[in-house]
């Protein structure tokens, strides 16, 4: 699977990675970042 | 006029909980699914512990003080099936019984919201005419409750009240609307409202009561609690630190709130100590009452696993900052952490300047802070629900950092989250989980026990305002005194 | 968004912490989940999905990126069993149309 020129849907987690740092490296790879969210359970 | 800075101190610090197992139908993700499902209801129900189990529960008994959170770790797990004997007061607090609470909820109602039943009006009242806390206007406030018949017209009325039950489904009273349209006076928001009203009002006289207080000299209130108190026109506008100020006996003050999502205690600790220090004033509280909105959240995962519903509890925390008594630790304005908006939002950014930065700057290793009180969530609400275990990534990230500055080796990286870290204790109760949990813990090993240095720290997860995608930090060092 | 971008070219990559988490998260992507009411509610089914510190992801990010954004997270996280529970769940899902 080829991250260049893909659409990204970021789903983040606090506790986890956070979506703007899932945009950040898919965003590197050359794919365009569409939605990013980051959730919080606690 | 005084030109010299004091020193603040963290003085003293109380706890309260609330066991409302009835009012967990009213937190957001369970009344949201019973809208959809209506017999949502009996589950919740079938899976809510009794009074008694909650008191006895481990992780509640190290909130309250009255074990260690160390003790807590070797305990065996899982800890829900330590059930029937505990105190209900604990020395950094008590655990309130829920037909209690709905007692002090009258009590702290100042517009008439809340109707109880007679009957059960009359059945709580040598309780709480009983409590330390309670005053004889306290008891007038509570009042002798309502008929049944009005509680049918009223939740049959053109704004249906919301009805309050007990953990065992019976109906004993109503919370009202205080606007037709106005959805930010709309019943369930009031209810979450007052609740934080009132928990942080029991925080708040528990700690001037037995740090022996005059509330007459507590001049500020800072509150840091979550809860959007307000009106249409200024939703979320706040000051519900004088509202709590006012129900405390603190004639004399005034306050303000300040908020930061889990961050806001730690935000409001460095205020406060801003005004002891710079004299300001000689001692300021800040309180945090309950998240209503939080009861239930991962009940499903607690269901999915035939464990008991464990996000029954209503927190709320009181801390008197005042200048320096000599004895009491030392609240380290200079040791004030900050996740920048230049940082970034990677955990390795937030961690850094949290901790890395902070220690750098006072010449101190991971090593020497003795304990880290970071997100306490109970790892046993959390899991279940697949969340993970907060505290334990957290202590594996910070000797991550530790690792990657040579302080330790990666194969000491256990060895040290054992012994800087503790297992998580906290009701997941929004601001109330991080950092503070542990301050009760934290002032008695600093004042008389063998600890050095404590770390606070926090994160705020702003993003889920939308109004930014970035995330927030604080970090505070206490130290003993002397 | 599904309805706005042709589904061949979307990838889903998740931040989550735990395998539990990551498994939940991919079958709601993957087959979708009425009950689900966050942003992905009504998610048509057969995303492709990952997680970000999946070698399939990893080796196409910039390394300074990755080091910056994720590293530290990578170390604490158990990656191997996060990987696994997504993989499983791309395995028994239908191939995107």
């Amino acid at each position: 699977m080829q991250l260049q020129g893909k659409k990204i849907i970021a789903l983040g987690e606090r506790d986890g990675i956070q979506g703007s740092a899932i945009a950040q490296c898919t965003a590197s790879a050359g794919a365009e970042v569409v939605l990013e969210v980051t959730h919080c359970f606690v | 006029m005084q030109q010299m800075t004091a020193q603040p101190v963290i003085r003293g610090v109380r706890f309260f909980l609330a066991h409302t197992p009835g009012l967990v139908r009213y937190g957001s993700k369970p009344s949201r699914d019973i809208d959809r499902e209506p017999a949502v209801v009996d589950t919740l129900q079938a899976h809510l512990r009794g009074y008694a189990d909650a008191v006895a529960y481990p992780p509640n008994q190290a909130f309250l003080g009255a074990i260690h959170p160390d003790t807590l770790g070797s305990l065996p797990t899982p800890w829900f099936r330590h059930t029937g004997c505990g105190e209900r007061w604990a020395p950094h607090g008590e655990i309130m019984s829920e037909e209690e609470f709905y007692g002090w909820l009258k009590i702290a109602d100042a517009f008439n919201l809340v109707s109880l039943e007679a009957g059960f009006a009359a059945s709580i009242r040598p309780a709480l005419a009983a409590h330390p806390l309670c005053t004889p206007a306290d008891l007038e406030q509570l009042g002798t409750g309502v008929s049944q018949a009005e509680l049918d017209a009223r939740l049959a009325g053109d704004v249906p009240d919301l009805p309050i039950f007990l953990r065992d489904g019976s109906r004993i009273g109503c919370f009202h609307a205080a606007h037709e349209v106005d959805a930010t006076l709309a019943a369930d928001v009031l209810l979450e409202n007052l609740a934080c009203k009132t928990t942080a009002v029991l925080a708040m006289r528990t700690l001037l009561a037995q740090e022996h207080i005059d509330p007459l000299a507590i001049p500020y209130v800072l509150n840091s609690g979550e809860e959007a108190v307000g009106d249409r026109y200024q939703r979320g506008g706040g000051n519900l630190a004088k509202a709590v100020a006012e129900m405390s006996g603190c004639q004399a003050a005034t306050g303000v709130d300040i908020k930061g999502f889990c961050c806001g205690p730690l935000h409001a600790l460095a205020v406060a100590g801003g005004l002891v220090s710079a004299r300001v004033f000689p001692h300021v509280v800040v309180v945090g009452g309950c998240a209503l909105s939080k009861l239930g959240m991962k009940y499903r995962g607690h269901v999915q696993h035939d464990q008991p519903i464990l996000e029954d509890v209503l927190a709320a925390v009181a801390i008197l900052v005042s200048g320096d008594d000599g004895a009491s630790p030392r609240l380290r304005l200079d040791s004030l952490g900050r996740h920048t908006v230049a940082a970034g939002p990677s955990q390795k950014a937030i961690f850094q300047q949290l901790v890395s930065e902070p220690l750098q700057r006072l010449g101190l290793g991971f090593g020497d802070i003795d304990k880290y009180a970071t997100e306490l969530h109970n790892p046993e609400v959390t899991e279940p629900a697949g969340s993970g275990n907060v505290p334990l990534l957290n202590y594996r990230v910070i000797a991550g950092l530790a690792a990657m500055r040579k302080e330790i080796t990666p194969a000491q990286v256990p060895d040290f989250v054992a012994a800087h870290g503790m297992p998580g204790f906290s009701p997941t109760q929004g601001h109330i989980a991080s950092a503070v949990p542990f301050l009760g813990h934290a002032v008695d090993g600093l004042r008389c026990g063998d600890l050095q240095r404590v770390l606070l720290l926090a994160k705020g997860s702003l993003f889920l305002g939308r109004m930014t995608q970035m995330a927030d930090g604080v970090s505070l060092l206490l130290e003993r005194n002397g | 968004m599904a309805e706005q971008y042709p589904r061949e070219d979307m990838v889903v990559v998740l931040g989550t912490p735990t395998a539990e988490s990551s498994r939940l998260y991919a079958l709601t992507v993957t087959e979708g989940d009425p009950s689900w009411a966050g942003a992905l509610a009504g998610t048509p089914l057969g995303l492709p999905v990952y997680h970000v510190t999946e070698d399939a992801i990893k080796c196409q990010v910039s390394p300074e990126v990755y080091e910056e954004q994720v590293t530290l997270m990578e170390m604490v996280l158990d990656v191997a069993d996060i990987a696994d529970a997504v993989q499983a769940v791309r395995d028994s899902s239908a191939p995107a149309v």
